[in-house]
């Protein structure tokens, strides 16, 4: 009954985030006018922007559950294993050799990728890949590339400049609808799979020799999930850009509002996490207007003291 | 009598170093066996090969004649549960979800939880004497009461063998004994076979009906607790001066400490 009517309300403020995000922007039109045809192309770019917050929000959250859960530790979020720094720099390098704007996703999802596979083969000792080691590398490999990133961008000054900002910090600004549906299969498939694991999620929270004592099969569990999010978060980088804090704040919110049960949290976490990101994004739209501030800055701005008060306020009632 | 569980000439350890070396045990059906030892001696060791969460190094562990390492892990989690000393939740739980987990070895991965699944969690919380607590967060509750419920996730599993590091470790007598006898009147009228590390040597003699008492990765003893939990053994594998007498309420072994004493 409670959870039924946490999920009830958090369907109600996704709908009305929806709402929201279509009818408010940088130019003011009433939400009827935006219906008529004069208005369409104005209507669809705002309906761009709301569908690529659904995705990065729930996208980047479920990472950060799989990933927080399976590392078993509560700092981990889905740019852990180097996926940011090894796509910016890829797109980076991609704007200095003047690779052609449309190729640019293409470049950053390699970027991501590679930079998992070093991180995950970094890790590995024989055979086996320890969360410890996995965390390790992910950091080191995310300061080596960083370094590089920075280096590239002193030699070759603004244009990189520019470029480096929109990756690092995000944005849903979505040029080409036929990207967002490409990256909605691996994203919205990735999520499923993640919510298919939702017991094993909740053993391997215990510790891996609990898991192991519920029959379950703790390295090539791992193994999947951590592609899976590696999958997602590349896929999305993509089209957004890195934003932070999404995929490390929300996970814990909902955990201290509805508990630890990956069952439940993994679908309130996407409802959660959508209306998050398309709110920050209705802020990074319209704060300024016309400038469109970074997302990652709001969604940080925001995300931080609505955590902190979660946690000061969850502490007395626990 | 028929045996559950034969462990032939196992060794295995952590890195380079071999904790247990050519050890063999059998336990049988319906056996209550408490494994003693000192600190190092490769008790904990002995029940993380046997659970498979290491790997062996050499030697065969059957379970009613099948290889061990060749059951699918489900397979063998329907019949093998374990509870260790403390669980440490990293996240909140409730007591009920915890429980639930217990049905992991009977579910394939699409399948949700039946009402039989329901029914066997809300037994088992029942038999545990935690049924009042299932809505309650595993923070919350005490060492004791956390202990029970742990067990009560491991029955879940509907196991025929369960095996228990230190169940008692952080308690105090009386919820020791609570624990204790849960087990042994699970043992008695469930027919569940146990296998238990504990260090309080009094505590084994009490409740085991055979006693294994393990030195430097190797058997040392095995038999009944008069058998083993005599002074000679004790001493020598503890490396210190102990009296045993008769214990006039269970008629079994009462170690007593001689403090100050080197042998």
């Amino acid at each position: 009954m409670f959870l039924r009517r946490r999920f009830l309300i958090l369907w109600i403020l996704l709908v009305g985030a929806v709402i929201f995000g279509l009818s408010k922007g940088a130019v003011e039109i009433s939400l009827i006018n935006l219906i008529l045809k004069d208005n369409q192309t104005i209507l669809n770019l705002r309906l761009l922007r709301v569908i690529a917050g659904i995705l990065v929000g729930s996208g980047l959250a479920v990472s950060g559950i799989a990933l927080q859960a399976v590392l078993r530790n509560p700092l981990a979020e889905p740019y852990l294993l180097g996926t940011s720094s090894g796509a910016g720099l890829a797109a980076v390098t991609a704007v200095i050799l003047g690779v052609s704007r449309i190729y640019l996703p293409l470049a950053a999802f390699l970027g991501a990728v590679a930079s998992i596979i070093i991180v995950y083969y970094l890790a590995q000792e024989r055979g086996m890949v320890t969360d410890k080691s996995l965390i390790l590398s992910g950091v080191i490999i995310s300061v080596a590339l960083s370094s590089l990133i920075v280096f590239l961008v002193s030699l070759f000054g603004n244009a990189a400049m520019h470029e480096m900002n929109w990756w690092l910090w995000g944005s849903l600004q979505v040029y080409d609808y036929k990207l967002l549906i490409l990256v909605a299969f691996p994203v919205v498939f990735g999520i499923a799979l993640i919510y298919l694991f939702a017991q094993d999620l909740n053993a391997i929270s215990l510790g891996e020799e609990e898991a192991v004592h519920l029959g379950i099969d703790i390295q090539n569990v791992k193994k999947i999930l951590i592609l899976v999010t590696a999958l997602i978060t590349a896929s999305l980088i993509c089209i957004c850009g890195i934003i932070g804090f999404v995929g490390l704040i929300v996970p814990h919110m909902m955990r201290l509002l509805l508990g630890a049960n990956h069952r439940v949290l993994i679908p309130a976490t996407c409802l959660a996490a959508s209306i998050f990101v398309i709110l920050c994004d209705l802020v990074s739209r319209t704060l300024f207007a016309p400038i469109e501030i970074p997302i990652g800055v709001i969604t940080a701005m925001i995300g931080a003291p609505v955590f902190i008060f979660l946690l000061k306020r969850g502490k007395k009632s626990l | 009598m028929s045996v559950l569980l034969k462990i032939e000439n196992l060794r295995g350890g952590y890195d380079q170093q071999d904790v247990i070396s050519g050890l063999s045990l059998s336990v049988n059906q319906g056996d209550f066996l408490v494994v003693i030892g000192p600190n190092g001696s490769g008790k904990t060791t002995l029940l993380r090969l046997a659970t498979r969460v290491i790997p062996l190094r050499q030697g065969e562990i059957y379970y009613q004649g099948s290889n061990i390492l060749r059951m699918h892990s489900k397979e063998f989690c329907r019949k093998v549960a374990f509870v260790a000393q403390d669980i440490n939740p990293g996240f909140s739980l409730s007591v009920r979800e915890l429980v639930l987990m217990g049905r992991i070895p009977h579910l394939k991965r699409l399948q949700h939880e039946t009402k039989k699944d329901i029914e066997i969690v809300e037994e088992k919380l029942k038999l545990t004497d935690t049924f009042g607590l299932k809505d309650k967060r595993l923070d919350a509750l005490s060492a004791g009461e956390r202990q029970r419920v742990v067990i009560a996730r491991a029955l879940a599993q509907e196991p025929e063998l369960l095996f228990l590091d230190e169940p008692t470790a952080h308690l105090d007598i009386g919820h020791q004994v609570q624990i204790l006898d849960l087990l042994k009147k699970l043992n008695r009228i469930n027919n569940l076979t146990i296998v238990m590390i504990l260090h309080d040597l009094n505590l084994a003699s009490a409740y085991a009906n055979r006693v294994a008492l393990l030195d430097k990765g190797e058997i040392f003893k095995e038999g009944s607790p008069a058998e083993v939990l005599t002074y000679q053994n004790i001493e020598k594998v503890y490396k210190t001066i102990v009296l045993v007498n008769n214990n006039s309420v269970t008629g079994r072994p009462n170690v007593v400490l001689v403090p100050g004493e080197k042998p």
